[in-house]
């Protein structure tokens, strides 16, 4: 069990820190939600009380964590495989999940910088208030929304392990996420339908949870625990399919690029 | 797991038997076609405990494939093998413990890190203690001559200093069996030197190593035994000695020519008692290496072919394993 937490702590800190070291990577993941930021800043700007113009500045950061999550955690693996590094690390003794997860939770992980950014893009640019009723909780609330949110991103990447071009199911999943997920519109404008569906995935909790920080509208601790009860789901549900993926790559050789 | 078997008193530390591997090949856009292809066919080899073993073989015969499901990385389509014992597919998780496996080429490093963040996240990786780390690392920094360069960004390095790296990567958890695909490949001279001189002492110390090379005198000069492999199949194996002995007893015509062409290479290479032509392309001027059948008198009939083409140095000399292996390849 120690050893888990080594290996995964310590795969973050230098995934997390390798990821860093690109300015462009950062530069990209700084800039690119705020486009998406804006876009949502002038809908809520052209019908919505001034007030719900912090709901859109929170819903655009959990976009922009999810876009770099979604993308970035499938385009991780691939970086790994272009590298030559996929089947180093398939070839360590670790089990395979250990080694991919913290992958996807540092490639999560950079979207602290889009949140970052985007926030600061509404105080400065379009004048919304940063005033949070719980600023504790806001800041309690953005690790488990980060994690959980990469987890989901570690069940996606466990495909790209076994399909060479499976990083653009990441792409495919972005928006549709956006909009069932309550991050642009609320869930309950929404077919019925979609409300189970946005409960099992971590970004409506985590948009949850930072809007319940924000409005003092009750303890965010239940969507904290979702996240945290889906974080758990997510990596049982992406280890049990990695081993699968991963021992189908063995069997067609898709682990390198030839 | 089975127990390692002996032979010749010494322990098979590496055991393939009957390898087959298959790789389903899929061609068009719209009209899809699948058809099978066999990499590798029926490869059986062992190692024995603290033997430096080669496989050499050209591009696409075989070698990386047999190579990666000796590591566990692919799933052989039938036939088996053992590390130490362990069952490559049955116990892939032991297997990977006790090996190393160092590639050739620019890749397989975290380039914007550190050479000393990638020996730390393998170690991780890899279960060394973490008290040991920190000696580890520095005993194999030290071992592959990059001590005092460790805190430098890998993409700085250059390919004999990644190639270092690499097999840095590939001892970090002090493995008895190391798999070695190509180490030396596109480094220069001095840098190919020293890399041979630390493979070599890798058995003198107690491993057993498996090297692919495309390198003649890197085999035939590390090598206590050789297979070599073509078309998935391994078509001779032994040590240097004996794999040079199955030509020793034809010989070698070596001939400068300024402006050799393919229809007399032809001829050539119809000539009775010819075994093997190869041409060597030099700055100015082509090498035409022609490999006799034992008892034959070439020579004249040779430069007879030659006809309206200068000719330089000629000599004649006993095989290497170079040669060996080109015989065995071109068969």
């Amino acid at each position: 069990m120690t050893r888990v937490v080594r290996v995964v702590a310590f795969g973050f800190l230098i995934h997390f820190k390798h990821l860093t070291r690109n300015p462009f990577d950062v530069m990209v993941t700084t800039i690119w939600p705020l486009v998406y930021a804006s876009l949502a800043y002038f809908m809520f700007r052209a019908g919505s009380p001034p007030e719900s113009l912090l709901i859109a500045s929170i819903g655009a950061t959990v976009m922009g964590i999810w876009s770099v999550t979604t993308v970035g955690a499938a385009d991780a693996i691939q970086r790994q495989r272009w590298a030559g590094v996929l089947e180093v690390l398939v070839a360590a003794p670790t089990p395979f999940w250990t080694v991919l997860l913290p992958i996807t939770i540092a490639s999560s992980a950079i979207g602290i910088y889009s949140l970052a950014s985007t926030l600061l893009w509404g105080r400065f640019l379009f004048g919304i208030p940063l005033e949070l009723a719980q600023p504790i909780w806001f800041l309690v609330s953005i690790p488990p929304t980060i994690v959980s949110i990469g987890l989901l991103g570690f069940v996606m990447a466990s495909v790209v392990v076994r399909f060479r071009a499976g990083w653009a199911v990441g792409n495919m999943f972005e928006y549709p996420v956006w909009i069932v997920t309550g991050l642009l519109i609320p869930v309950a404008l929404l077919p019925a339908w979609a409300e189970p569906v946005s409960w099992a995935l971590a970004p409506t909790w985590g948009m949850r949870a930072l809007s319940d920080a924000a409005f003092s509208g009750g303890s965010p601790l239940f969507d904290i625990g979702m996240c945290v009860l889906l974080s758990a789901v997510y990596t049982l549900v992406g280890a049990v399919l990695l081993g699968r993926f991963l021992q189908s790559a063995r069997r067609r050789a898709t682990l390198s690029l030839t | 797991m089975s127990p390692p078997s002996r032979t010749l008193g010494r322990v098979n530390v590496v055991e393939a038997v009957d390898l087959h591997r298959t790789y389903r090949v899929t061609t068009g856009t719209i009209r899809r076609r699948s058809h099978d292809v066999e990499a590798v066919r029926g490869v059986s080899f062992s190692i024995r405990e603290g033997e430096l073993f080669g496989l050499l073989g050209p591009n696409g015969a075989g070698k990386t494939t047999t190579i990666k499901m000796l590591i566990t990385l692919l799933i052989p389509t039938s036939g088996s093998a053992h590390v130490l014992g362990y069952d490559v597919v049955r116990d892939a998780a032991r297997v990977r413990e006790q090996v190393g496996y160092v590639f050739g080429g620019d890749k397989g490093l975290y380039e914007r890190l550190s050479a000393l963040d990638n020996l730390r996240y393998f170690a991780e990786l890899y279960g060394v203690e973490p008290r040991r780390q920190r000696a580890r690392i520095d005993e194999l920094l030290g071992l592959v001559g990059l001590r005092g360069r460790e805190h430098e960004r890998v993409e700085g390095y250059s390919r004999g200093m990644r190639q270092r790296l690499h097999l840095a990567r590939g001892l970090i958890h002090d493995p008895p069996v190391l798999f070695l695909d190509e180490p030396t490949i596109g480094v220069d001279p001095v840098g190919a030197r020293e890399l041979r001189a630390l493979i070599a002492s890798l058995t003198k110390a107690g491993k057993t190593v498996l090297l692919t090379t495309h390198y003649m005198f890197e085999a035939d000069s590390l090598c206590d035994r050789i297979a070599v492999i073509t078309d998935g199949a391994i078509v001779a194996q032994g040590t240097p000695q004996q794999l040079k002995a199955g030509v020793e007893q034809g010989g070698v015509v070596e001939v400068e020519v300024f402006g050799i062409d393919e229809a007399q290479v032809r001829r050539i290479e119809a000539l009775p008692g010819v075994l093997a032509v190869t041409v060597e392309e030099q700055e100015l001027k082509q090498l035409l290496i022609v490999q006799t059948a034992p008892g034959t008198e070439l020579m004249h009939v040779i430069l007879a072919q030659l006809d309206g083409a200068s000719v330089g140095r000629i000599s004649q000399r006993e095989p290497t394993l170079e040669d060996a292996y080109v015989q065995l390849v071109t068969a």
